[in-house]
Formats: C-alpha cells, sequence, structure tokens
C-alpha cells in the first residue's frame, strides 16, 4: 500500500514514514500535488503555527488536491496534531485565519494558565475513549497517548470527538468524520499503542466508497 | 492528566556512546544505537540524545567502529529515530537553523540549543518562529558559585557566559523556547540528587515546562525533583547499569503519588 504523506514545511515527517514503514506500507513523501499519485491514503501531519501551515498548504496547491481526493473520492486521510487542527473553519494562532473547513469549528489557545498549568502541552496524557472512533479498534480506555501543541481544536458539532484528554478541562485528542481521521496527539511518536492506532487506519484503506 | 516524564538521556561522543562525571570525566560505553532501541523496547516516555563531541574527529577507530552508518552524528540520528516509536530530542553542535532543520529531516522531533543560543540569542527566537516552541528546547548547564549566584556554563561546561540561570531561563522563554532542560555540572554523575533549590526557583518564574537533569543517584531522586517543580525528570548513568531502571524508577515515583506513565 502506498501512504503519501504531505511535505509542506511543516516539521518532522520521517518519524511519520518510519512508523509507516514499519507497518508494511510504502511512504511517500509528497512536496505538491503533482507527486500524490495513486495513493491510497493520505496523512497530513505537521507541527508549527497554523497559519504557517495554511499558508505553506495554500501556497503549494494543496487544499484543493485534497478536498479533491478526501472529500471528493473518499481516501482515507489522516490529520495528525498541526494536521488535526487545520481542518477546522478558522484557526486563532497570531491573529485568526482561515483553516480547510472540512470539520466546522475552530482553534483556540489552551487556557492552561487558567489552571495554573504550563504550555507547551508536552508529554503523555490519559485519552478517554469514546467508543465512536475507527481508529480504536482493540484499545482499551483510558489510553496514554504522546501530545506536544499549545493550542486545541474545538469543533462545533461534539460528535465528531473520539478521544477526549484532560489538561485542566477536557479537549479534543481525536476526531473522526467519515473518512477524515485526525489526532491532536502523535501516534507515531507513541510506542505500541501509537502503532496500533496507525495500523487501524491503514485498515480503513478499502472500506470507503472511492 | 498530565503524566511526568521519566526521561533517559544518552550522550554521544566522538561516536561513542559515554556517561559522564561533572562534565569532565568520560567512560565509553560502546555502540551509540543498541541503547536508544533498548530505550525504545522499555517503552520509555522520551529520549534526548546529545552529541558532547569537543575535539577530534566524529569516529575514533576501534573495534565497536565497524558499524556501518555510524560515520557523523548525522548517520547516528538517522539510524536511531528508525528504531524510536517515541520522542526524540537531539541536540550538541548545532549553529544554525540549517543545521536545527537538518535534525528535523533526519528525524528528530525536538532540538536543543545552548552554546549557540547563549552566543546567539535570536537564534532561539528564530528557531521557535521558524519550527514552533513546541521543537525548540534550549539547555542550561550551570555551577552554583559561592555566593549561591548559579552562573551559565557553553561549551560542554568550559566557559562560563557570566549570566545567571535565572535570567536566562525567563529570557529563553520569551524568546519563544519550548523547554527548559536544567543540568547541574556540580551534581552531574555524583549521584547525590538534583540541585532542588534551583529547580524550585526557575519552576517560579516560568511558565514553561522545565526538565531537571544532573545527580540522580537512586529512584527517589526523581520524585524530589518532581517535588521541586519540574515537569519531567532526566538522567543519564542510572539508566545505563539496571535492567528496567525505566519500570522500577517508575514504580517508586507512582508510590510516591506522582502520576507517570506505568
Amino acid at each position: 500500500m502506498r501512504i503519501a504523506v504531505i511535505e509542506y514545511g511543516m516539521g518532522n515527517l520521517r518519524s511519520v514514514c518510519n512508523a509507516v514503514e514499519y507497518l508494511g506500507c510504502e511512504s511517500v513523501v509528497c512536496g505538491t500535488p503533482s507527486d500524490l499519485g495513486p495513493a491510497d491514503a493520505i496523512i497530513l501531519p505537521g507541527v508549527g503555527a497554523f497559519p504557517h501551515g495554511m499558508k505553506h498548504l495554500r501556497e503549494r496547491g494543496w487544499p484543493e488536491k485534497l478536498e479533491q481526493v478526501v472529500l471528493g473520492e473518499h481516501k482515507p486521510f489522516l490529520g495528525i496534531c498541526l494536521g488535526m487542527q487545520l481542518l477546522a473553519t478558522v484557526g486563532t494562532e497570531h491573529g485568526e485565519c482561515m483553516g480547510l473547513g472540512w470539520i466546522p469549528g475552530r482553534v483556540d489557545r489552551l487556557p492552561a494558565d487558567r489552571f495554573g498549568l504550563r504550555l507547551p502541552h508536552i508529554g503523555w496524557n490519559d485519552v478517554d475513549l469514546k467508543g465512536n472512533g475507527a481508529l480504536y479498534a482493540g484499545v482499551e480506555s483510558p489510553q496514554a497517548f504522546y501530545f506536544v501543541h499549545s493550542y486545541h481544536f474545538i469543533p462545533d458539532d461534539g460528535s465528531v470527538v473520539t478521544g477526549i484528554a484532560d489538561y485542566g478541562f477536557g479537549f479534543a485528542a481525536s476526531v473522526q468524520m467519515g473518512n477524515v481521521h485526525a489526532t491532536q496527539y502523535h501516534p507515531e511518536k507513541s510506542h505500541k499503542v501509537g502503532l496500533v492506532v496507525l495500523r487501524n487506519f491503514l485498515k480503513t484503506i478499502g472500506t470507503t466508497d472511492d | 492528566m498530565i503524566k511526568v516524564r521519566l526521561i533517559p538521556i544518552l550522550l554521544l561522543q566522538n561516536g561513542r556512546l559515554v556517561r559522564a562525571e561533572t562534565f569532565s570525566r568520560y567512560q565509553v560505553l560502546g555502540n551509540p544505537f543498541y541503547e536508544a532501541k533498548r530505550y525504545n523496547e522499555w517503552s520509555v516516555d522520551e529520549l534526548i540524545y546529545l552529541n558532547i563531541t569537543r575535539s577530534g574527529s566524529y569516529v575514533q577507530r576501534s573495534v565497536d567502529q565497524v558499524l556501518t552508518g555510524m560515520e557523523s552524528p548525522e548517520a547516528t540520528l538517522e539510524q536511531v529515530s528508525r528504531t524510536c516509536f517515541m520522542p526524540l530530542t537531539w541536540g550538541g553542535g548545532l549553529r544554525s537553523l540549517e543545521d536545527i532543520a537538518r535534525c528535523f529531516e533526519l528525524g528528530a522531533d525536538k532540538i536543543t540549543l545552548n552554546t549557540a543560543a547563549s552566543a546567539e540569542p535570536e537564534l532561539v527566537t528564530q528557531a521557535a518562529r521558524v519550527f514552533g516552541s513546541q521543537a525548540v528546547v534550549v539547555s542550561i548547564d550551570y555551577r552554583r558559585r559561592p555566593d549561591g549566584v548559579c552562573g551559565v556554563y557553553v561549551r560542554c561546561g568550559q566557559e562560563a557566559t557570566g549570566r545567571s540561570v535565572v535570567e536566562w531561563g525567563k529570557e529563553v522563554e520569551d524568546r519563544g523556547a519550548g523547554e527548559i532542560l536544567l543540568t547541574s555540572i556540580d551534581n552531574d554523575g555524583l549521584a547525590c540528587g538534583y540541585d532542588l533549590g534551583l529547580i524550585n526557583q526557575l519552576a517560579a518564574v516560568t511558565s514553561i515546562p522545565i526538565i531537571a537533569c544532573g545527580g540522580v543517584g537512586n529512584y527517589g531522586h526523581f520524585v524530589s525533583g518532581v517535588e521541586a517543580g519540574a515537569s519531567a525528570v532526566a538522567a543519564a548513568n542510572i539508566f545505563h547499569f539496571k535492567e528496567m531502571a525505566d519500570r522500577r524508577a517508575k514504580r517508586v515515583m507512582s508510590k510516591a503519588g506522582v502520576n507517570v506513565r506505568l
């Protein structure tokens, strides 16, 4: 299977590729839509600031192409960390900025200071699984995953949330809307259980109507 | 709720894994790759890998250097990242945004700056802007002076900067660093416990996570570090010589009421 990993200048792709290859798939780093080719699934990783992420995606012509392949052709899609946040309608890091808008909602800074907590939220945190996520087959709840971020995604429709983590208050650790999956945590950095989540994602290949 | 991280640190010198004492004595432990692999098998929370090569060629000829892919720090990073399904912080000798970008390409999740940050503080600001705060750790190595003030040292503890740890810590936070790796040179390798006073002092004036390092001799020392205000506790030597040290340490921490990932 050929897994496209979208490269848009936002952080470490190698870890994602390493994990995908460990699971027996081919990973192809795609810098522009013309590199995409016949991918079986698409992963949008990324760390960094929301507006930079959107700017880089746009400069490379990704939003239209991804919409066509993911929303039009229903290819399995996994957004990781910033790749989850960019699905929102609007981000608020360094001022308001429009996102991809695939899952209506906004991305706000974690109000950690209100709870006397430090930012970024870095480390392993338990995720309560809501039982509605295809990525969590065979995973017990709660389960610790590795997070590193300062902003969080607040979807308008809470039913898309598949996992909740607590950092003073509950926030969306993962979401799913049809073939669009996303995790705020890093499955590729969450040891064995992270690899299970990735394997579950890869198993969705072929189950959606192309 | 977020768990306290327990982080093994590996030190790389001239292409070999070493253990250190007060930044001045080093003992070769051998292969820089297998230990990382072992920690991955232990399922440790995170790994920090520091290249502390000061001079001489990266690879010094010896029997254990028949390994391929270990001929440069970059090759070592690439090899290590392939076996690490956990967060990997890489540091040592990084001087520019290009050096940093290269580390991310090779599989590091975070980088740590020390000497270069001190020489050119703007590098911290730029790195945070380009790669995000969460990817930028600033290492602060320090010695406690007789008057009690803690002074920042660079170049593997060789050179005093004239800065105080508290002032420098605040500055790097303002510049966008995402974490501080705080190492007491005085306590390094002596198994006497962390310098709790400074952890406490720095935690009080900063709001980014502090990773405490230097001096752990028993598992209880990790607990004290957390109580002093560290968000994560790190050590090097204690993990080398005991099997499953990570798990044993976590059991002790958990029993003491620290929220760890078991």
